[in-house]
């Protein structure tokens, strides 16, 4: 009997101490659409999360799914990390906006980030990163290089944020050289090395002499360095390896201080729904080192657009413009608004093809 | 629309690379299939045979050798779904499956150092004169050693599978179990042998992705080959030939389409997209309509009781 009681209290004792290590540390749970070692995307975010326990220590516990696929899956593996007893989730992509919502809605207390989408709840906050900044550097740069003016740029799904980056990249490549023509080719995936490299090779043997990618994996990289004479840019992630050449330049996506700010947020318990998106301004969008492929003075320019939209002179949507069709958008020195950029669903004048519905 | 600024020749050579990983991860399920397992670890098996090719090519600086540990991870791989399987009866639909998320995860450990670096490159077989047949050559006559194994082993299978003793042992124990096993045809060793040369086959396969086509290593980089591959096996009924004609057409509509998308051509991306997967089934069951069906003793398990 005496052992009984005593082998009770100890557990209760364990029991009742786990709990209050449980109830100290923030859970933060993380799902990606990609695998961590992508080099582009998702390993940014893994990067932001790793900056997370690095700067919480004990306080916080991360955890993490990989490659969940966007769809009917991405609500299950939400619900079991809510249900494991996550405090704050991030869902790092836009297709993971409705099981987001869904979930949301059933816990509640949970708190939700959901990445470059636009619906809130109150529970749920988005947040996103002016990638399209980064785009009018690389626009600009890919003009300036461009010989047989054939830019092959690989689109993943029109969404209104890919659509927003190829927009981006063609005003400023034109603007730079008016000669300049995009051809598009809509990989309909995120993460598909096989089909990232076909892609770059196919845009490579129809004459471009430089790639755009809006896919997560390095793998179009790979192909433009096999080619030769091609150059390509990082996407989300520096891609330094391949760095100086076919690698010229990189947009590079910094989470890792929003994430920081988000967890303190809920352990202050001064987390609010909001949406976010930042810019080169508040270094959410930081642009890679330009290699020396890049002559001195195509330098100097992309270096000053860069600065210009740092300190918030210059906007990357600045009539005038015009849409695909002719008809007017921005008139001279008009800007464009939030709202519009967050549901574009048109190619600017001078891109040839249609958005796939 | 400019559909001058698609190369025939270059079109159809990257077709017979696009094709390649598919065609040796699908020719080996299909002898692992023959004999009467199936074994859903294609991807899994895939993946290992990439980041082994791919650590090994790199370390030994020789693509040879990195595709010889490529088949080697795989059968490795492979062996274990089959002491699974065929010793310890396991069920093989979920070993296989176990299999792959096994064989992703491993390859992810495996892969950690790695990413980012480049491999050895594989050069190309140029055959001189046939090489410099114009068209032919390009589309034929100049592609890596790889390729040329592809369809090499594509004829050897075939062969055997219809002409060779071994051949018709091996069907035996995959359409009746009971009956090879009475004949004295020792069925699990049999089928042991056939999953070891589908894991080297599938391994070969990844290897070629990490090392030819892409070429770089990223994690979950085979990205659903492998169930392509198996899908393929049982569009093409169980036959060698079709096993080439679903991997071309596959391989060529997929790159077909990325083409036909930068030319601009006026046909909605959606189409296009989804014309691999479309074109492929259709010719395949459409010639599937004679009477060929999977064979008999297929993922059942075998138990000598006798």
């Amino acid at each position: 009997m005496k052992i009984n009681t005593l082998l009770t209290s100890a557990a209760l004792a364990l029991g009742l101490a786990t709990v209050a290590v449980a109830q100290d540390r923030t859970k933060v749970g993380f799902i990606y659409v990609g695998p961590i070692g992508d080099g582009g995307w998702t390993y940014e975010h893994d990067k932001a999360r790793l900056a997370v326990e690095e700067h919480f220590g004990d306080r916080v516990e991360t955890v993490y799914q990989e490659s969940v696929p966007e769809g009917a899956d991405a609500e299950r593996a939400i619900s079991q990390m809510a249900l494991q007893g996550a405090d704050l989730i991030f869902t790092t992509s836009f297709g993971f906006m409705e099981p987001t919502l869904a979930v949301a809605e059933r816990f509640p207390d949970v708190k939700f980030e959901h990445a470059t989408g636009y619906r809130t709840a109150p529970n749920v906050s988005t947040y996103s990163a002016r990638f399209y900044e980064g785009r009018a550097v690389q626009g600009h740069i890919a003009g300036r290089m461009t010989e047989s003016n054939v830019i092959g740029y690989i689109a993943s799904y029109p969404i209104p944020e890919v659509i927003r980056g190829i927009n981006a990249a063609f005003l400023h490549a034109r603007k730079a050289n008016p000669e300049v023509e995009f051809r598009i080719i809509w990989a309909y995936t995120w993460f598909d090395p096989a089909k990232e490299a076909d892609a770059a090779t196919a845009l490579i043997e129809q004459g471009a002499d430089v790639i755009l990618q809006h896919t997560d994996s390095t793998a179009p990289q790979a192909a433009a360095e096999r080619a030769g004479g091609v150059i390509t840019f990082g996407q989300a992630s520096d891609m330094a390896e391949y760095a100086p050449m076919p690698r010229v330049s990189s947009i590079i996506d910094n989470w890792a201080p929003y994430y920081i700010d988000r967890t303190q947020a809920v352990m202050d318990g001064t987390w609010e729904s909001q949406q976010i998106w930042h810019g080169i301004t508040e270094g959410m969008v930081e642009i890679g080192e330009i290699t020396d492929a890049v002559p001195a003075d195509v330098r100097d320019e992309a270096q000053a657009l860069e600065a210009s939209m740092a300190e918030g002179d210059y906007h990357p949507f600045t009539g005038p413009i015009a849409r695909q069709d002719g008809s007017a958008w921005l008139a001279e020195g008009e800007v464009a608004d939030d709202a519009t950029l967050l549901g574009m669903d048109f190619y600017v004048e001078g891109i040839s093809g249609q958005i796939p519905n | 629309m400019d559909l001058s600024s698609i190369n025939p020749a270059l079109l159809l050579a990257s077709l017979m690379v696009a094709a390649t990983p598919i065609l040796l991860a699908a020719l080996g399920e299909l002898v692992v299939e023959r004999a009467g397992v199936l074994n859903l670890g294609v991807e899994g098996m895939m993946i290992t045979g990439a980041i082994c090719g791919f650590a090994m090519a790199v370390n030994s600086g020789s693509p040879l050798v990195g595709f010889m540990a490529a088949a080697g991870g795989g059968a490795l791989l492979a062996l274990l779904f089959a002491l699974l399987t065929q010793i310890a009866l396991a069920n093989q639909v979920a070993s296989g499956l176990a299999l792959t998320l096994f064989g992703l995860g491993l390859s992810a450990l495996l892969g950690q150092g790695y990413v980012g670096i480049k491999p050895p490159p594989t050069p190309r077989l140029d055959i001189p004169v046939l090489g410099d047949i114009p068209f032919l050559g390009r589309v034929l006559f100049s592609h890596d050693p790889v390729v040329y194994f592809g369809l090499g082993l594509t004829g050897l299978i075939w062969w055997m599978l219809k002409y060779s003793h071994a051949g018709m042992v091996l069907r035996a124990v995959g359409e009746n179990h009971h009956a090879a096993h009475a004949l004295g045809y020792k069925v699990v060793r049999i089928r042991v042998l056939a999953i070891l040369f589908g894991g080297a086959c599938a391994g070969l396969g990844g290897a070629y992705l990490s090392l030819v086509r892409v070429p770089q290593w990223t994690e979950g980089m085979t990205s659903g080959a492998g169930w392509i591959a198996l899908a393929l096996v049982v569009f093409a009924s169980w036959k060698a030939g079709r096993v080439l004609l679903g991997a071309w057409l596959f391989g060529g509509v997929a790159v077909l389409q990325l083409n036909l998308q930068a030319a601009g051509i006026a046909i909605p991306v959606e189409y296009l997209s989804m014309s691999p997967y479309l074109i492929t089934i259709l010719v395949l069951v459409t010639m599937s309509a004679d009477k060929s069906r999977a064979p008999a003793s297929l993922g059942r398990i075998f138990h000598a009781t006798q």
